[in-house]
This record gives structure tokens, sequence and C-alpha cells, in this order.
């Protein structure tokens, strides 16, 4: 595991800025190395410090302490327009500029492999259209970003990241905005581009189902620590979810014996809110 | 799975960004409109001269031409020593502007960006009132101002210093962590500009008898454009927007915000920087000559963005071009109407147009929600 990890962090700790010098810490020591061709999903409860630890993997923040590496160098030390090669991050909300088309929009993604002055080399084009088939957003190709629906502009960001051509994908959250078959398609695709392209992936996500339905393999952040790394089926248990989120649950069995969790409890005390703050 | 079969027959079929064919009859075009509003406005004036004579005028001096003088030699001087260097400055500052404003428009993601937001106008202006109203209360300097440097005076020297100090002054003060927040820089180039506004009104209020050149400078003004004053900011113009252009990835990305346009490889604060700089710089070097002219900076990128689109590649050059011929024809307006400042016409004629164009186009609006 250790030789063909694509990205190792190591006792990672990382706090936010505070007025008066002192840090808000996030991340207090989290020990993470993801293989080549893996799918990792990422949980926990809100401020555990998922979207940082996808910042801090792009190298968009820098740890206080530890290291994290990507292809076993530093993140720090790659430079950015390189690591933008190789790294391509699906964000929880991204704000499309108005009057592109979505052709150009996912154009853009190629702007770290850019050669060209003016216009994109054929290698470029190539990588637009496959990335536009891919992501099932060619019917969307002509359209301008301000008449998109919330489910196609997410194939639209899909496609620019592709358009990348990246090693590693790193998804924050990508079901946020979408109902219910939306989210299923859009983690089928991903699975789809995973064997496809041999992609790395790491997904920020927040509903548990989804995950273990998702990733082999999930981390469930709590406190600024790793407090469970393996399959979901395995570390996914009630006494685990209560400790971390709070929350009481069942498990289930589905008729084709898949384990589901279920909520215990949200109607029968009468209010809703009093679930979350069961304690353990 | 679908990838392979579908791939080469769609090639070349994408509606991909500018096509060189559509760049290049939006830049020719551009290019047929400056050519014929330089001719209109060298050949139009009090003096009438037919543009046939202003044509050969223009191809014996400037392209040497073998062109035979049927002309009064008074006639070649009206052209060659007084409209050409007006028109052309003319154009060197509407095409500056505009570029600019287009560059900070996305720099700053904000749609009410102009060249002059972050302190660049109240800075030069400051450089150029200390410039007017100093040989006036210090009437020993008077000797050393009115002779100037190269034919560059002491005005043009100061405002375009003035304005890249100023800049500079709000990037460094805007500055924390490594990092310079759109909304702190704006709001520190908004207090700055104060300061330095309260100081403009301090010495025009001592100003005495050059309160009216004073006046006319803030209006923005080219009646004493000249070929040294255009010597001057033509370079610097050219080199910084010549810099901008091929940055016009950059200009792209910013839109995306900043942690996709990191993600997407851009250095992004480095970018800022640079890109805020270059654009301050050829607005300063085109203040420095004309006075701080209003609305073409504001306006043309935004009418260009509803014709031709967002995409900086082409939209930086089409501000150019038209933006120069925009302020070329203003400037004959103003000149026509009987001297007013063209930065009276700019306003006067440019803002009712550009409201009834936001009013009558729906595609205004997400342009400037953007």
């Amino acid at each position: 595991m250790s030789a063909s990890a694509l990205v190792r962090a190591e006792g990672i700790a990382f706090g936010y800025p505070l007025p008066g010098g002192k840090r808000r810490p996030v991340l207090r020591g989290v020990d993470l190395a993801v293989r080549r061709g893996e799918v990792l999903g990422v949980l926990g409860p809100n401020g555990s410090g998922k979207t940082t630890l996808l910042r801090l993997i792009t190298g968009v923040l820098r740890p206080d302490a530890g290291s994290v590496t990507f292809a076993g160098v530093p993140v720090g030390e790659w430079p950015r327009s390189r690591l933008a090669r190789r790294v391509a991050v699906l964000p929880q909300h991204l704000e499309l500029p108005a009057g592109f088309r979505v052709a150009e929009l996912v154009e853009m993604g190629r702007t770290p492999h850019a050669r060209r002055w003016f216009g994109s080399t054929a290698d470029d084009e190539r990588a637009v259209l496959r990335a536009l088939v891919e992501a099932d957003a060619m019917d969307l190709a002509g359209r301008t970003a301000d008449e998109l629906s919330g489910g196609e502009r997410q194939r639209v960001l899909v496609a620019m990241a592709l358009a990348q051509e990246p090693e590693l994908l790193l998804l924050d959250e990508p079901t946020l905005h979408l109902d219910l078959a939306h989210q299923v398609s859009l983690l089928a695709t991903l699975h789809r581009l995973r064997e496809q392209r041999d992609l790395t992936v790491v997904a920020v996500l927040h509903d548990l189902n989804l995950a273990a339905a998702f990733a082999p393999r999930v981390v469930v952040l709590h406190e600024g620590r790793v407090a469970v790394d393996g399959a979901p089926d395995a570390v996914l248990a009630p006494a685990l979810i209560s400790r971390v989120f709070g929350v009481a649950t069942a498990e289930a069995w589905t008729a084709e014996g898949q384990r589901h969790l279920a909520l215990a409890d949200v109607t029968a005390s009468g209010v809703r809110t009093e679930a979350t703050t069961q304690q353990a | 799975m679908r990838a392979a079969a579908t791939t080469p027959a769609l090639v070349g079929r994408l509606p991909n960004g500018p096509t060189l064919t559509r760049a290049a009859l939006v830049l020719g075009v551009g290019l047929g409109v400056l050519l014929a509003v330089l001719l209109l406005a060298v050949a139009a004036g009090s003096v009438g001269v037919g543009p046939g004579d202003t044509a050969a005028i223009l191809g014996r001096r400037l392209l040497a031409l073998p062109i035979p003088e049927t002309w009064a030699p008074a006639t070649e001087t009206i052209i060659f020593e007084l409209r050409l260097p007006r028109v052309l400055t003319a154009m060197l500052v509407g095409g500056a502007l505009a570029m600019a404003g287009a560059a900070f428009q996305a720099v700053f993601r904000n749609p009410l960006a102009d060249p002059y937001i972050i302190g660049t106008a109240a800075g030069a202006s400051l450089g150029a009132v200390i410039g007017i109203v100093l040989p006036v209360l210090l009437p020993a300097l008077a000797l050393g101002a009115g002779t100037s440097l190269l034919g560059i005076g002491l005005v043009q020297v100061l405002a375009f210093a003035g304005g890249l100090g100023t800049v500079l002054l709000v990037y460094a003060v805007a500055r924390s962590g490594g990092r310079v927040p759109v909304v702190t820089l704006l709001l520190t180039g908004y207090a700055v500009s104060s300061v330095l506004a309260a100081a403009v009104a301090l010495l025009m209020f001592s100003s005495g008898r050059a309160l009216a050149a004073v006046f006319s400078w803030l209006m923005g003004s080219l009646a004493d454009a000249s070929w040294p004053e255009l010597a001057f900011a033509a370079p610097l113009v050219a080199a910084s927007l010549a810099l901008l252009v091929v940055r016009w990835r950059g200009l792209n990305l910013l839109l995306l915000g900043d942690a996709a346009a990191g993600n997407l490889g851009l250095d992004v604060e480095r970018e800022k920087l640079v890109l805020t700089m270059l654009a301050t710089l050829a607005t300063s070097a085109a203040v420095a000559v004309s006075g701080t002219i209003g609305f073409v900076g504001l306006v043309v990128p935004h009418l260009l963005r509803l014709a031709i689109g967002p995409d900086h590649r082409l939209l930086l050059p089409a501000s150019l071009l038209f933006g120069a011929a925009l302020l070329a024809l203003a400037d004959l307006g103003a000149r026509l109407i009987g001297g007013v400042p063209v930065g009276v016409v700019t306003a006067l004629i440019g803002a009712p147009f550009f409201l009834w164009l936001l009013r009558r186009s729906r595609a205004a609006a997400p342009v400037l929600s953007a």
C-alpha cells in the first residue's frame, strides 16, 4: 500500500487564522493514504475538516504540521499548473460566468495543458469532446451557462474536470444540490469514468448511505482526526454514527441483502431536532 | 464507451470559442471603423479639408508615399501638427481605457469596475493638479515647469506617477497574509481615493487663476495633445496592453472565482497583481495625457460583451479598437461643438445611450450579474 500511494497525508494539522493571531484548529493530526485507482469516501459532521482536507491535498492550503504528498512529492513543491494537469477538483459550488457557452467553459479545463497563445490544439479539442461525451454533457455544448438547471450545471462541472485529464479527481459534496435521481446518476457516471480513465477518486459526501453505495472505502473525520477507515459495511456501525454524528441509527437490510442505516426515533420523539442532540 | 465512436466525427464541429474567422471578422470590422474614424476626425474641423487631401497628406507624411503636394502648406500643418496628434491621442486613450476597463471588470468580477476604480483617477488627478497649481502658488517654479522635459510637462509626469503610485499604495495596504481580497482592495481604493480627492479639492480652492485649467483636466480634455506627449504615452500603453492581451486565459479563469481558477493551475494572487498593474500602467499613461475621461472604460467592454461574448481573447483586442474609435468620435464632437472637454461629451451622450441599451436588451442582465 505504501509504495503505490498516490496521495499520502502524514500527521497533518491545520487551523484557520483567527483575529488576534491564534488559529482555530480544524485538523489535529490526520494520516491518510490513497492508492492509485481507489475510490475513497470522506465523511464527517459539518466542520469536521472534510473540505479543509481536500484543500490541503490540492495545495490551496498548507498544513501547519505534517506533510501531504502527491505522487511522492510534497504538494507545496508542485508548480500549480503541473499539479493541475494531474489533479482536478469538482467544487461544492461554482458560479459559472454568464455568456460563455458550455463548450467554452469545458475548454477552460484545458488551461493547465495549454500550449498555444490564442487557440487550442487538436489534442485540446479531442479532450474537450471526450469530456463532454463522458460527462453526458454533449447536448449542452452550445448552451450558455445561465440557462442550465442544477443537474445540467453539475454535468458541465464534471466535464470541465475531465477536460483536465486528471489522475486524481477530488469531489466536494458533489451531490449537495441534486435531487435523488441526479445524485445516483452522477455517482454512476463517476464509477464508469473511474474504470474508463483509471481515475483515483476522493469524494467528500454527506449522505452515509450514498457513500456506502459509492465508495468501497470510507474514512470518517471526527474532531480533526480520522475516527475510522475501512469498508463502509464494517465501519459505519450505529455506535460510531452515534459517537461522531450524535444521531441514533438502526441497521436495516434491503431485500437484496444490502445494509442500510435508518434514522431511529425521529418521529417517535415528536420533535425532529431532538434526535440529533442525543449524545452518546 | 460512447466516446470512441462519437469523437472523430465531432472534431471541429464544436461551437467552441471564437474561431479564427470570427475573430478576423470582428477585428477586421473594428480596424475598418477605426480607419474611417481616423480619416473623418482628421478631415473635419473649423477648417474643412477634403477626405482625398486628408488621405493624401497622411499617406505622404506617414507612409512616405510619393504624392504631389496640391494643397496649401498651412493645410498640411493643420492636419499633421494639430489634428493628427489629437486624434491619435484620443484613440490611444480610448483604447487603453476600454481595455483596462475590461481587465478590471474581470479581475474584480464586478460589472461596475472601471479603469479608475482602485485609485488611478484620484492619484493622477492629485498629481496633475499639483503640476498645474504649483507654478501658480510658487511663481519661481513657473520657469522650470514651463520649459518641459522633452516636451513632457510637469503635469503629465506627476499625473502618471500619481496614478501608478496610488494603486501600488492601495495594493500594499490591502495586502494581508500574502492575499489581497477583492473587497478589501475595492474598499481601500475607495478610502484612499477619498483622501486624495479631498487634497485635490483643497488645491483647487487655492488655485486662483489656474482653476479653469484644473477643471478642464479633471473633466478630461485632449485640446493640448501633441506629438511629444503622444510619444511619451504610446510606448507605455502599447507595451502594457500587449502584455495584457496575452494573459486572456488568466482573465477568463478569474471569472470562475479564485478557488476554481487556482484548481485549474492559475497562481491567482500573482495573476491578479500582474493584471492589475498592467491595466493600471496603461490607464495612468493614458490619463497623464488626457485627464480623467470617464465612461469609456466602463461602457465599451459592456457593449462588446453583449455583441461578441465575454471571452477575453477577443474582448480585449475588440475593446482596444472600438474604445479607440469611440473616443476619437467623441472628441470630434467636442471640437465641433466649440471645444468643450471631451469627458463632458462621453458622459452626456454615452450615459443615456448605455441606459437605453440596458433597458432594451434582455441579454444585458446576465452580463451585468457576471
